[in-house]
């Protein structure tokens, strides 16, 4: 009996959940129907969309791209555990040179397998037609040759071992210290391995060509041995730029680095660590987050206005028409529910839009100079910002047609 | 007569809207009693309070004081949901500016009360296209209102108004907008497809050329009703709809 009863009203209550559900299903297709009943609002708030869905994450994408450029070097260096450098040291570029006595006290720490030395500096190449051009020198441990380049084009890094050997980087050799073409205008001519170059008067030959990731440095780099590089190198007493380490299998890095540091007095960082700082100096000491910030910024609100107001607009010129539907029996949840799923719809297809064509501009852009870096978080973080616009735009909509009384339908 | 022959019963209804910086008391004590089978028409100079008092009768506005009971319920002490699904189950409407959704064709205007009321759409829409036919839209239930004339339109909204079979149809200046001819033919239909033996019509008008459709006429002024016209005897008005006309 008991079970009788409980049978009975669960059967009546899913029914009427049921006609529920019908009703707003229903329903839905009249929202989506007003809603693209009048094109012009209709594209003018996908368009406002989409136009903030792209800034909100092409520009973020651009930012990402460029900042990562800022650790791009140490990234590159993939074999060594942990870097030691200066203690006042800010970032990768920031080189404040150390006595090369400094490695073997390195090397003499407990839990260091090796530790390799590491040139970094600007220095001018003279070109055969006589003009100077600043290059980023790497001088690597003349026996190992850790922290080499990525990617060898051409020749092999043991190459460097050749006298007078240097690597340069491809972007490096077509452009900034290309040949000048011999007709006048015309393209310059790539450097090629066995061609020559002057290093403070001393004679470079290349020996290979290869492939970096960009940095912010937009000089070319150049890659030779330790003692090459410090011949190079102006005289001074301290030329040592860092001091990279491999930590012994199951040492704890930051043990370690804790270590060094208590050691030598020297700042010691793991690779990521010392790839957060780089970033972090960037991102407090120049001007590059708050101009993205802005822009970012500025795509949110102009998105908001346009395709807010435009929604908003939809809804007033739709008042009647709600009006209508209530004086008629709807209830204001349903209401709500039809504003909700316009709001989504709209929502959903200026998103697709607009990160769709952040990947096409970022595909389109895969071989250029652009920094560009497309991450699953940039899409959570322009959804984020299409979401807040959208529930902002149905919010003031939803609050209007609530407030609506049905007894306007009577009024001329 | 007992109260269940009775659609409409208002008792000393009053309404004064409140506009904040003034008091406007559209309503001041209406008696009005509309059977069923009746077609009761409104009229009275402007402002006097003839759409304050459908829309009352309509239950989408509350009255201030007073009693107002459609089909024995009294829609002010009706709870939000319950007062919804009654208008929605029992009252047709009929506007002046005809008030379509203009993105939707006329079978889909018309399929809107059925929706609300929970019937599936293909069904709605084939019930809506149907009773299009009866009104002479056959062939234009698939058309937009903006490609339909006026006499058109309105005749799309009467059968949206009647599509779900309500017992009380009001209607706000329903022959206003429309030429004279126009707006013969929509009462004519009015009458004759909405008109039932346990059904009733309330028909708010300035227009002196259709007073003849009307059971009797209720005269307005100032938030009362002055003079009812007419034959009480419910009897004269019963009325059965003759489909078979169109
Ligand atoms: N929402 C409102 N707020 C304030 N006053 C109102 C409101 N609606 C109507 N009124 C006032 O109430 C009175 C009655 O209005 P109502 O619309 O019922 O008149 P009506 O008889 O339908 O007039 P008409 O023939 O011009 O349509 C008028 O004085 C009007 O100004
Ligand atoms: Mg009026």
């Amino acid at each position: 009996m008991n079970t009788l009863v409980r049978c009975q009203f669960s059967l009546h209550d899913k029914l009427k959940l049921s006609l529920a559900i019908r009703e707003l299903k229903t329903m839905n297709h009249i929202a989506i129907k007003m809603l693209m009943g009048d094109k012009g609002k209709y594209l003018g708030i996908v368009m406002g969309l989409t136009f903030a869905s792209l800034i909100m994450t092409q520009q973020p994408a651009i930012f990402l791209g460029l900042m990562s450029r800022s650790y791009s070097f140490i990234s590159d260096v993939g074999l060594p555990d942990i870097w030691v450098m200066d203690a006042k040291v800010q970032f990768i570029d920031d080189i404040k040179p150390l006595q090369d006595t400094e490695l073997y006290r390195v090397r003499g720490i407990s839990g260091v397998k090796w530790a390799m030395p590491m040139y970094k500096g600007l220095l001018k190449a003279r070109l055969v037609d006589g003009t100077f051009q600043t290059c980023n020198v790497v001088g690597l441990d003349d026996a190992t040759l850790i922290g080499g380049p990525p990617v060898m084009l051409e020749g092999k890094l043991a190459d460097l071992r050749r006298s007078d050997g240097i690597i340069v980087d491809i972007d490096g050799a077509t452009d900034k210290l290309g040949k000048p073409s011999p007709i006048p205008g015309g393209k310059t001519i790539p450097l090629k391995v066995g061609d020559s170059l002057e290093l403070n008067d001393h004679r470079a030959i290349i020996v290979g060509i290869a492939k970096v990731t960009r940095t912010f440095q937009s000089q070319p780099v150049i890659y030779t041995t330790y003692s090459r590089a410090k011949s190079y190198a102006p005289k001074e007493r301290k030329l040592l730029s860092f001091v990279l380490v491999k930590a012994k299998p199951g040492q704890d890095l930051t043990e370690l680095t804790r270590r060094i540091r208590a050691a030598t007095g020297l700042a010691a960082y793991t690779q990521k660590e010392f790839m957060s700082l780089t970033y972090e100096y960037f991102m407090h000491n120049t001007g590059i987050p708050i101009n993205f910030g802005i822009s970012v910024l500025l795509g949110f609100i102009v998105g908001a206005a346009i395709a807010g107001q435009t929604f908003y607009n939809s809804t007033l010129e739709n008042l009647r028409q709600f009006g209508v539907l209530k004086a008629m029996g709807t209830s204001n949840w349903i209401l709500l529910r039809m504003i909700l799923l316009q709001a989504v719809l709209v929502g959903t297809i200026g998103y697709g839009l607009g990160v769709g064509l952040t990947a096409i501009f970022g595909y389109s852009m895969r071989h250029s100079i652009l920094a560009f870096k497309f991450t699953w978080e940039l899409l959570l973080f322009s959804g984020t910002g299409v979401s807040l616009i959208c529930i902002f735009a149905a919010l003031i909509s939803i609050i209007k047609v609530i407030r609506l009384e049905p007894a306007i339908v009577f009024k001329g | 007569m007992d109260s269940s022959s009775f659609a409409v019963r208002c008792r000393n209804v009053i309404k004064v809207y409140d506009t904040g910086s003034q008091k406007v008391t559209a309503l001041n004590g209406i008696n009005l009693e509309i059977a069923l089978g009746e077609l009761m028409m409104l009229v009275g100079p402007s402002g006097c309070g003839k759409t304050t008092l459908i829309s009352i009768i309509a239950g989408i506005l509350d009255q201030d004081d007073g009693y107002c009971e459609v089909f024995g319920e009294d829609l002010l002490n009706m709870s939000i949901q319950r007062k919804l699904n009654f208008r929605a189950r029992n009252i047709g409407f009929v506007f002046q500016a005809f008030n379509l959704l203009p993105a939707l064709n006329a079978a889909e205007n018309v399929s809107i009360p059925l929706i609300i009321n929970g019937m599936k759409r293909a069904e709605a829409e084939r019930k809506a296209a149907t009773l299009l036919e009866q009104v002479g839209l056959g062939a234009r239930v698939t058309a937009l209102p903006s490609e339909l004339s006026g006499g058109q339109q309105q005749r799309v909204a009467i059968a949206r108004a009647l599509v779900h079979s309500p017992r009380l149809i009001v209607c706000d200046e329903p022959t206003s907008s429309l030429d004279h001819e126009t707006g013969h033919r929509v009462m004519a239909l009015l009458k004759d497809v909405a008109l039932h033996k346990d059904r009733a019509l309330v028909i708010v008008t300035h227009d002196a050329r259709i007073f003849d459709f009307a059971d009797r006429i209720a005269k307005m002024d100032d938030g009362c009703i002055v003079e009812v016209k007419g034959a009480t005897n419910r009897n004269l008005s019963f009325h059965q709809p003759t489909r078979s006309k169109r």
